[in-house]
């Protein structure tokens, strides 16, 4: 659906099983440099800027690019929102997609997405990259609630999110992947997220999944599972230590872990679960409690 | 300088503690996950190629001279559960001592001034190799072989497993172990003009989370 709609079907053509492997670039390899692996290949870059008028937040900057259609939602409050519509679901082999995000100071913002985001094979086995950049200013705050990614079988993405946040910044950002559609292996999927806060790292993580990552789906790393996600909250107004929460631990239904950094300012959740229903589930609940105070912890 | 240097290092017999952690086996043989020789290699590879990697990359940095209290911030951004946090600057302390005594070096002495409460342990091992004269790539060889001896020997002691088969399992993760040394070296070597950054950051969702449960036990037979 969304992806036809987001490729001009020039960019779409492979016939059913027709893997032209003669366009392929070398197997597992991401080329160096910004230029574009593939000829089929989008390369795209979506803009998303919000601002504070003095009374309220505004998103001047809305720059629909390649397979990315931004849309500007009714706002919560001072809250601005928008939706990121249709070919979010579709980085084929070679694309080079890219969304800016940036919230100035005071400016509060809301970024979700109407549709999984699906990777896909598409006509080559050039891998795909996906960058998400995010700048969010002094008292700004981002709320960046995507919905989740699906690593389907023969893709290749490379993935990376940089945030970079102010000391004052709030930022709430929640990740999911899915390996695989149902009964299906999954491609191959990296993802880079790293956090700064006030030009110091605050997180950096690496993930690789589905081969040729070695033992991704072992005991050590994702066991039988294959939906697995975060959620970030850097709030700095979290002054009191919090002591961590483990979620669920029957390891059939998944389980989750929600602690905090070695910045007490920021909680993370890591969670592993059977279904992507499940994984909501557990970020669900580890939202509710980061948001939960110490006090009312200790009572319940 | 001396190869020897490297095997008084990486031994097991080394007094730095490392015998009382099973490096998130002793969760994962209680879930069931690891039940046999066959789970207990795949557990080792998967750590070998998140958590190794990340301390053999840590390790060859501060072999290679790089500001041992940065590469320790770094430890803490890819460490997000505060138990291995503690666990990992807990066996940092220990091998400070034990390293100080056998290698002194000023290295050693600034690191242990700075981080009285210990520094991660794969940031002190870089340290000390280079104390002792080894290379960054020793450093890295020795993270990425801790990284799996620990949780293969464990693995032995919890589910009565033949010690032959364990050692059978490590040796067959030989090839792959030096391809993480060398990978980490390779990053420590551009980490000296990237910074940081370019160090792995590998993660392994399944080791943080069991990692918080397992501190949370009340009767464990291993530390962490």
């Amino acid at each position: 659906m969304n992806v036809t709609t987001a490729h001009p079907p020039t960019e779409n053509p492979a016939p059913a099983g027709e893997p032209l492997e003669a366009d392929g670039g070398p197997h597992g390899r991401r080329p160096a440099g910004p230029t574009p692996a593939h000829p089929s290949g989008v390369v795209a870059t979506a803009r998303i800027r919000a601002t504070h008028n003095g009374r309220t937040t505004t998103v001047p900057l809305l720059h629909n690019d390649g397979p990315f259609h931004l849309r500007r939602l009714r706002a919560h409050g001072e809250q601005a929102r928008v939706r990121v519509l249709g070919a979010m679901s579709a980085p084929l082999g070679g694309d080079r997609l890219a969304l800016d995000i940036t919230v100035e100071t005071h400016a509060r913002l809301e970024v979700t997405s109407a549709a999984a985001t699906i990777a896909l094979r598409g006509p080559t086995t050039v891998p795909a990259t996906y960058d998400v950049r995010v700048r969010v200013g002094d008292h700004a705050t981002l709320h960046w609630l995507p919905e989740p990614l699906i690593s389907t079988q023969g893709s290749t993405l490379h993935q990376t999110l940089a945030i970079d946040l102010a000391p004052t910044s709030h930022l709430l950002m929640r990740e999911e992947q899915l390996l695989g559609r149902s009964g299906e292996p999954p491609g191959h999927l990296t993802t880079r997220l790293t956090v700064h806060r006030g030009g110091r790292p605050l997180l950096d993580q690496h993930t690789a999944y589905g081969d040729p990552a070695p033992a991704w789906d072992g005991p050590a790393v994702l066991g039988t599972h294959r939906a697995t996600g975060q959620l970030l909250l850097v709030d700095p107004e979290l002054d009191t230590p919090r002591e961590p929460r483990v979620i669920c631990d029957d390891p059939a239904q998944g389980h989750a872990a929600l602690t905090p950094l070695a910045d007490p300012r920021a909680l993370i959740a890591t969670a592993v679960a059977p279904t992507p229903a499940r994984l909501r589930h557990l970020l669900d609940t580890a939202l509710t409690y980061a948001y939960e105070t110490p006090t009312s912890q200790g009572l319940s | 300088m001396s190869r020897t240097a490297l095997l008084v290092l990486a031994d097991g017999r080394f007094p730095a503690g490392g015998h009382a952690h099973s490096g998130g086996m002793e969760a994962a043989v209680a879930s069931g996950r690891v039940r046999d020789t066959a789970s207990l290699e795949a557990f080792c590879r998967g750590r070998l190629h998140t958590a190794g990697l990340v301390a053999a990359g840590l390790a060859a940095a501060a072999a290679d001279g790089y500001d041992a209290l940065l590469l320790d911030e770094a430890a803490d951004t890819r460490t997000p559960v505060p138990a291995l946090r503690r666990v990992a600057r807990r066996l940092g302390r220990q091998l400070m001592r034990a390293a100080r005594a056998t290698w002194p070096s000023a290295d050693l002495d600034h690191l242990a001034h700075h981080r009285p409460e210990g520094a991660h342990q794969p940031v002190v091992l870089g340290v000390t190799a280079r104390a002792a004269g080894l290379t960054p790539l020793d450093a890295a060889q020795a993270a990425a072989y801790e990284s799996v001896g620990g949780p293969a020997a464990a693995a032995v002691r919890l589910l009565s497993l033949d010690p032959f088969d364990a050692t059978a399992a490590l040796a067959r993760l030989a090839h792959e172990l030096d391809t993480v040394a060398d990978t980490a070296a390779n990053a420590a070597r551009r980490a000296a003009a990237e910074g940081v950054a370019a160090l792995p950051a590998a993660s392994a969702p399944l080791l943080d989370i069991t990692g918080e449960q397992h501190a949370a036990w009340t009767v464990r037979l291993f530390a962490s």
